[in-house]
């Protein structure tokens, strides 16, 4: 691993690449949670940590299990088995996850606990197990061959995610108190807002 | 008659992305280009009406605890096949530029959402209905925002250059206007639904005081 590769590729992920404004990944918890601040931290703190350990938990079955040449010896198992493999290890992982904070870390499991379970759907999660491992030509493909390449790649989009949360929660809390057309109140301008922030990120372009 | 409102009710009244607001991840990352569009909503349409099938089948067979995950298991089998179908089939353009979105139809709100809200609870032939209704009106959704996004970004309608004054004036020195080509980029696809949730909120309203003005 090299360092200066491990933080360029940090910055792509988390500011240039943005998982929720270039790569559309996790809109729904996006815009279900950034009405307040509090919860929007909470999530986003919950989401780093999730990514994180799902990126190294699904890298290890792509890398030992599923593709080509894995311990089996058998042929190349991901196109078939990817999809269902990693829902359900996410699924169970978020499960034990829980199970964990809230027998051992009860404070951390209090604020972040309602927010747990709703991970399992978040699209961003599956999303960066995918693109750790694919071939499609929107990865970076560093990933596929070192594990921390992989992780760093979940945590920087978990960092990603909730540093566009925050944003947008503090956009949301004065737009309650602002004069805005009926018919657009609501989710309507907040994706408005979200548009005038992706314009806004289209300059870390010039980063890379 | 019962069984003909369960269809249309995903068309209109209930369609998941302008009214309901789900699903926004592929109804954004797929519609930068209507061909792509319609391919997506082509596989959550195969994927819904399946899994609507599947579930309602084994539905009095699921123990209460644990149907999440056998729910997921039943979407994540068909989101494969379609995966690997489109791979075959498809033409490798689309095929890559879908990209993750493909697999990522097992978190999609709207397969995950009306199995535990209408196929647990329903007979086969109404959840085929509903999935049918349902993935139909994702579709059309879908085709509106990459329809729009297309023909103000690129000039194009499924990448047949149509109108000749809308392109660009290197290629046509006679082009009235230049396409506005962040309309196919991430920020324009962020803008496009905004104002389409807005339109469709305003409709809804103006229908409301109609029928309020009627009622008094």
């Amino acid at each position: 691993m090299d360092i200066s590769t491990a933080i360029s590729l940090a910055i792509f992920v988390a500011l240039i690449n943005n998982f929720v404004l270039a790569r559309f990944l996790g809109l729904c918890p996006f815009l279900g949670v950034s009405k307040k601040m509090d919860s929007a931290f909470g999530m986003g703190m919950a989401v780093i940590f999730v990514m994180t350990l799902a990126s190294a938990v699904t890298w290890l079955i792509y890398y030992y299990l599923l593709r080509k040449g894995n311990i089996f010896g058998a042929q190349d198992l991901a196109p078939v088995l990817k999809t269902a493999s990693y829902i359900l290890v996410i699924a169970a992982l978020v499960q034990l996850v829980e199970m964990f904070l809230k027998k051992n870390v009860p404070t951390l499991y209090q604020s972040l606990g309602i927010y747990l379970p709703l991970i399992t759907t978040n699209c961003a999660v599956l999303g960066v197990a995918l693109l750790n491992t694919t071939d499609a030509p929107m990865a970076t493909r560093i990933t596929q061959d070192n594990i921390f390449y992989a992780m760093i790649q979940g945590c920087a989009g978990g960092v990603g995610f909730t540093i566009v949360l925050l944003l947008m929660s503090g956009i949301r809390e004065r737009l309650e108190t602002a004069d805005i057309p009926e018919c657009l109140k609501g989710v309507p301008i907040a994706f408005i807002c979200t548009s005038l922030m992706a314009f806004a990120f289209m300059g870390f372009l010039g980063l890379s | 008659m019962e069984s003909k409102k369960e269809f249309t009710k995903g068309i209109w009244a209930e369609n998941p992305v302008f009214v309901m607001i789900l699903s926004i991840c592929p109804s954004m990352a797929t519609t930068s280009n209507l061909s792509n569009a319609f391919c997506m909503g082509l596989a959550v349409i195969f994927v819904l009406i399946f899994s609507n099938i599947i579930i309602s089948l084994i539905r009095k067979a699921i123990p209460g605890e644990i149907r999440i995950p056998c729910y997921i298991v039943v979407i994540a089998s068909f989101v494969t096949i379609t995966d690997l179908a489109m791979h075959a089939y498809l033409p490798l353009k689309i095929y890559e530029a879908l990209g993750i979105f493909i697999p990522l139809i097992v978190v999609n709100c709207i397969i995950l959402g009306r199995a535990e809200a209408f196929a647990s609870k329903n007979n086969v032939w109404k959840s085929f209905l509903d999935g049918l209704g349902m993935g139909i009106g994702f579709t059309l959704a879908l085709c509106i925002i990459g329809f729009t996004r297309e023909i103000i970004g690129n000039g194009t309608i499924c990448n047949y250059q149509i109108v000749s004054f809308f392109t660009s004036k290197n290629n046509n020195p006679n082009a009235w206007i230049e396409p506005i080509s962040v309309f196919s980029q991430p920020a324009g696809g962020f803008l496009v639904i905004g104002l389409y949730l807005g339109l469709f909120s305003y409709l809804r309203r103006q229908k409301k005081l109609k029928e309020v003005a009627k009622a008094k």
